[in-house]
């Protein structure tokens, strides 16, 4: 039993101490927004955060998120900045496939905490991590522009 | 609308053959039958040979009826059901059922505004629930009535289809309408999901008359609006109908799907394709926490692979269990060679003749009486397709039935296929339709693969005893090298100059796998010849006085399909850039060249005008920065009856690694029935095309795949995304697709900027970036 704090709730989940914390998340506790793309942190499709930092879950194991709190994209409706990012992702359509998109959100959700009001290079830098295979990317840079704004 | 809800509700309302159990069930609509009046089969390729092949399946038997209200389960607030693609609920909410599935071309939305644009609907009150697999229903026209997404075909054989459903809609609406207030119909008006009586007195929503609506005779013939009447279509920037569920996690996708007692397999797969199994230890992987059995899966030659299933409580059990298993193959009979030696053995076949795709005007002569003669040979590699979501799919074996849970691309396929190999009727396979997370055609497999493995392992669970659900995962490495490619190819081109230095003879021999041949669909191939291998060259719309195309399709053990445009791929490749070869040859503009040798093709002319305009083309592109080269270059070709234009910015840095600026992307895809969802395309489109270029390359050596994940198998990231501007040529014509035309532009016209930037010429793919080092003199 490991017990966590997801999106402010505590959550218990029956797991071994090495799973992954996105398996936790996806088998465990059947929570399934954060997705699974690659298992070699190479895609950010599983990007949660961890105290306010993105991290991939795929190679994070499950123990080195007790004691810290974990958010996800089921998160991102009450947090004011994930709510912006959610906000220009659905004016501007971004979205495709949508299976990497959860990870896109919770990546531009951080950077935009972190920068209030990120260049293209910055975006270019703090979203490498992402990939995109439809390619949405002209429009992840310009949800992420639009977020900013709308939040100044 | 909240994705979560929409499912829950889908399933509420879904038909008894689906279970209950299903957290992610698809809608499997109760709704009648709906009879297509027009079923036009488009040039879309694969539709005549898929009708072929398959059992011959009546979509025209069935005349629309109405159901009543006490047909609806007890749950179900649908009241009104004029036909297989529509429900209307007592709140007044429009239910579109999508025949196709949703991959990230924007088809729910597509086919949505569509039905909405006659219904005179609310946007905000329609959401889109996913067909079952029923051809009768929601067969394809453009594949011949069977049930399927692909070829770019959805929007164009829909457009009618769609319109009609709506119509019938809301007349049957207006009709309720009448009879409640007792007026005339045509006093009667109907403006976002709302009937009014013009004298406005009296107005209702579509729920309030939904009930007396499905007591209306069906009109047979609905009159539709004329394009100037039209809200929706061309009109505004409607919301994507899945946004909302794919922003906040809630979207589901195979992936996703949970169900009671359910297992997860992950399978070890034959390291070369056509090995099989020939013993295994599985102590080590059963002693692994949560894994429940081992079990062997037989594959298919030619078909599946198959292999060994760790099956667990969980995905990471069933990863960890497939780490530790230890697996003896034998590969007396698998494919050895690498890619080295297939490209020796291409280049040998380019000089022997091969079939003739297509001959016209004398080569010979043209050849014989040249001033000039230009040769080139251009080289693409396998590709894989490597969508977001790897491959899965969830397989319920019950008494008699089977439930399957997939993104679900080819339905009467997939659906024959299972069937057969269960011993079953093919309606005895229900299809639950996901989200897929990509494709780009995958999905679409005319031998059912993955569907296949995914049944023969849980009937090998079944057999060892767990008769439970199963869903089978690929990891990314599976993905990658499990095969069906899209095939490597090697195109020599050789053109004749006159004394005029104009082009007298384009010939052209293409060496690669044929996508058809010894698949189900192998009646395609017809002389030798696979349309999808040389579609794109075969038909080059440059006016040249002799045309002479010839294919070679050596039959390998890597299994192959079609990928994002298919031959356009690899075709677009070798023409676009060979003519703007022919350009430098001959001392002409590329733009120039292209225009005078299109000046019989206007929907090509008026693409590449307009992108060259948009781009300013006639006009000097911006300095480069000290040290820095830059370059610009241009490409048009048309594929599934859309016509793309693509110009290229490059800057080019001494060490030879470039940046693409910006690409001007003109489109001409008929009447744009979703501006924005068309940008979103060529946008994509494009970024994979860029891959192609840049990335995209699966070798092989001594029969293995070498790559396996994202690390060594490299997507296109942001940071290499070039700025994009799109602009849609305003057009009457009929709709045409718009998922794959976007990719095959951008690889030639990126390589012809590279060419500008640096008077270096690639002709391999993915580009090579040290040969545009640059070169200092001594």
């Amino acid at each position: 039993m490991t017990s966590l704090n997801v999106n402010g709730q505590p959550l218990t989940v029956d797991v071994p101490d090495d799973m992954p914390l996105l398996w936790a998340l996806r088998d465990g506790a059947g929570m399934t927004g954060t997705k699974f793309g690659c298992g070699i942190a190479q895609c950010g499709a599983c990007t949660v955060h961890l105290d306010g930092k993105p991290v991939r879950s795929c190679v994070m194991p499950v123990s080195a998120a007790k004691g810290k709190a974990v958010t996800t994209i089921e998160g991102m409706a009450k947090d004011k900045v994930g709510h912006a990012v959610q906000t220009a992702w659905r004016k501007l359509d971004v979205v495709q496939c949508g299976y990497c998109q959860s990870g896109q959100i919770m990546s531009a959700t951080a950077l935009l905490k972190e920068k209030h009001k990120p260049t293209d290079a910055d975006i270019d830098q703090a979203m490498s991590g992402n990939v995109c295979r439809c390619a949405t990317y002209v429009r992840i840079r310009a949800a992420i522009h639009a977020a900013a704004a709308s939040l100044v | 609308m909240n994705d979560k809800i929409r499912l829950a509700t889908a399933a509420e309302l879904s038909s008894d053959a689906l279970s209950t159990d299903a957290k992610a069930a698809s809608g499997a609509a109760h709704g009648a039958a709906h009879d297509p009046s027009r079923r036009r089969l488009l040039q879309a390729g694969a539709g005549l040979a898929l009708a072929v092949y398959f059992a011959p399946l009546s979509a025209d038997n069935a005349r629309p009826r109405k159901l009543a209200a006490s047909k609806a389960t007890a749950d179900s607030t649908a009241v009104f059901e004029p036909n297989a693609f529509i429900r209307i609920d007592a709140d007044g909410g429009v239910s579109v059922i999508a025949k196709h599935l949703e991959m990230g071309q924007g088809v729910y939305t597509g086919l949505a505004t569509l039905v909405a644009e006659e219904l005179d609907a609310d946007w905000s009150q329609v959401r889109v629930i996913g067909a079952p697999a029923d051809a009768k229903r929601y067969g394809n026209a453009a594949f011949g009535g069977l049930q399927g997404t692909g070829g770019s075909t959805a929007m164009a054989s829909s457009y009618t289809q769609m319109r009609q459903a709506g119509a019938t809609a809301r007349a049957m609406l207006v009709a309720a309408a009448a009879q409640q207030w007792q007026v005339p119909a045509d006093r009667i008006t109907v403006s976002n999901g709302r009937v009014h009586h013009v004298s406005a007195e009296r107005s209702a929503h579509f729920g309030e008359l939904a009930a007396l609506a499905a007591q209306q005779p069906v009109p047979t013939n609905v009159q539709l609006k004329e394009p100037a009447q039209f809200k929706l279509i061309g009109k505004q920037q409607l919301a994507r109908k899945d946004s909302s569920a794919k922003t906040d996690g809630s979207a589901q996708f195979t992936q996703d799907v949970q169900l009671p007692g359910m297992l997860v397999a992950v399978l070890a797969h034959p390291p070369r394709f056509g090995a099989t199994v020939a013993k295994f230890d599985a102590a080590a992987a059963k002693a692994i926490p949560g894994v429940v059995d081992v079990v062997a899966v037989p594959g298919q030659r030619g078909v599946f692979q198959g292999g060994v299933a760790v099956l667990a409580r969980n995905t990471w059990s069933a990863i960890r269990g497939r780490q530790v298993l230890n697996v003896d193959w034998d590969e007396s009979q698998a494919f050895k060679s690498g890619s080295d030696a297939l490209l020796t053995q291409y280049r040998a076949l380019a000089q022997q003749p091969g079939s003739v795709a297509h001959d016209s005007g004398d080569h010979a002569k043209a050849f014989a009486s040249a001033t000039k003669t230009l040769e080139a040979q251009y080289e693409v590699p396998f590709l894989a397709h490597a969508s977001m979501e790897p491959l899965n799919c969830v397989v319920k074996l019950g008494d008699g039935v089977c439930e399957i849970w997939n993104g679900e691309q080819f339905q009467t396929i997939d659906q024959q296929l299972v069937a057969a190999q269960l011993g079953l009727k093919p309606e005895q396979v229900t299809l639950n339709q996901l989200y897929a997370g990509g494709s780009f055609g995958r999905r679409a497999n005319p031998k059912s693969d993955y569907l296949l493995e995914a049944t023969a392992t849980a009937q090998a669970a079944q057999k060892a005893g767990h008769s439970v659900p199963v869903k089978m995962v690929w990891t990314r490495e599976d993905d990658t090298r499990g095969g069906y490619y899209r095939p490597a190819n090697l195109h020599a081109l050789k053109a004749a100059i006159d004394a005029q230095g104009n082009v007298s003879a384009w010939w052209q021999r293409i060496v690669g796998q044929s996508i058809m041949q010894g698949g189900p669909m192998a009646a395609m191939v017809q002389n030798g010849i696979d349309p999808t291998s040389v579609e794109g060259a075969a038909d080059l719309p440059y006016a040249v006085p002799s045309l002479h195309v010839e294919l070679h399709s050596p039959e390998l053990a890597v299994p192959v399909q079609w990928l994002r445009s298919v031959g356009h791929t690899h075709t677009a490749f070798s023409t676009e850039v060979f003519i703007d070869e022919i350009a430098v040859a001959t001392g002409k503009d590329a733009y120039e060249l292209r225009r005078s040798l299109l000046a019989q093709q206007p929907r090509h002319l008026a693409v590449l005008e307009l992108a060259a305009t948009k781009a300013g083309w006639s006009k000097p592109l911006a300095k480069a920065a000290a040290g820095e080269r830059r370059g610009r270059g241009i490409g048009v070709h048309k594929s599934f009856e859309s016509y793309v234009a693509n110009v290229v910015e490059v800057t080019v840095k001494p060490d030879g690694s470039f940046k693409v600026d910006r690409v001007v992307c003109a489109v001409d895809c008929g009447v744009a029935i979703n501006p924005d969802v068309i940008r979103a395309q060529m946008e994509g489109g494009i970024g994979y095309g860029l891959w192609i270029a840049l990335h995209g390359g699966l070798t092989f050596k001594d029969g293995a795949v070498e790559q396996s994940n994202f690390h060594d198998y490299r997507p296109l990231r942001i940071n290499e995304m070039p700025a994009v501007e799109v602009h849609i040529v305003p057009s009457a014509e009929p709709p045409t697709g718009v998922g794959e035309p976007g990719t095959p532009v951008v690889a030639p016209a990126l390589v012809n900027a590279l060419y500008a930037a640096t008077g270096q010429r690639l002709r391999v793919l993915p580009i090579d970036s040290t040969a545009l080092r640059e070169v200092r003199a001594a």
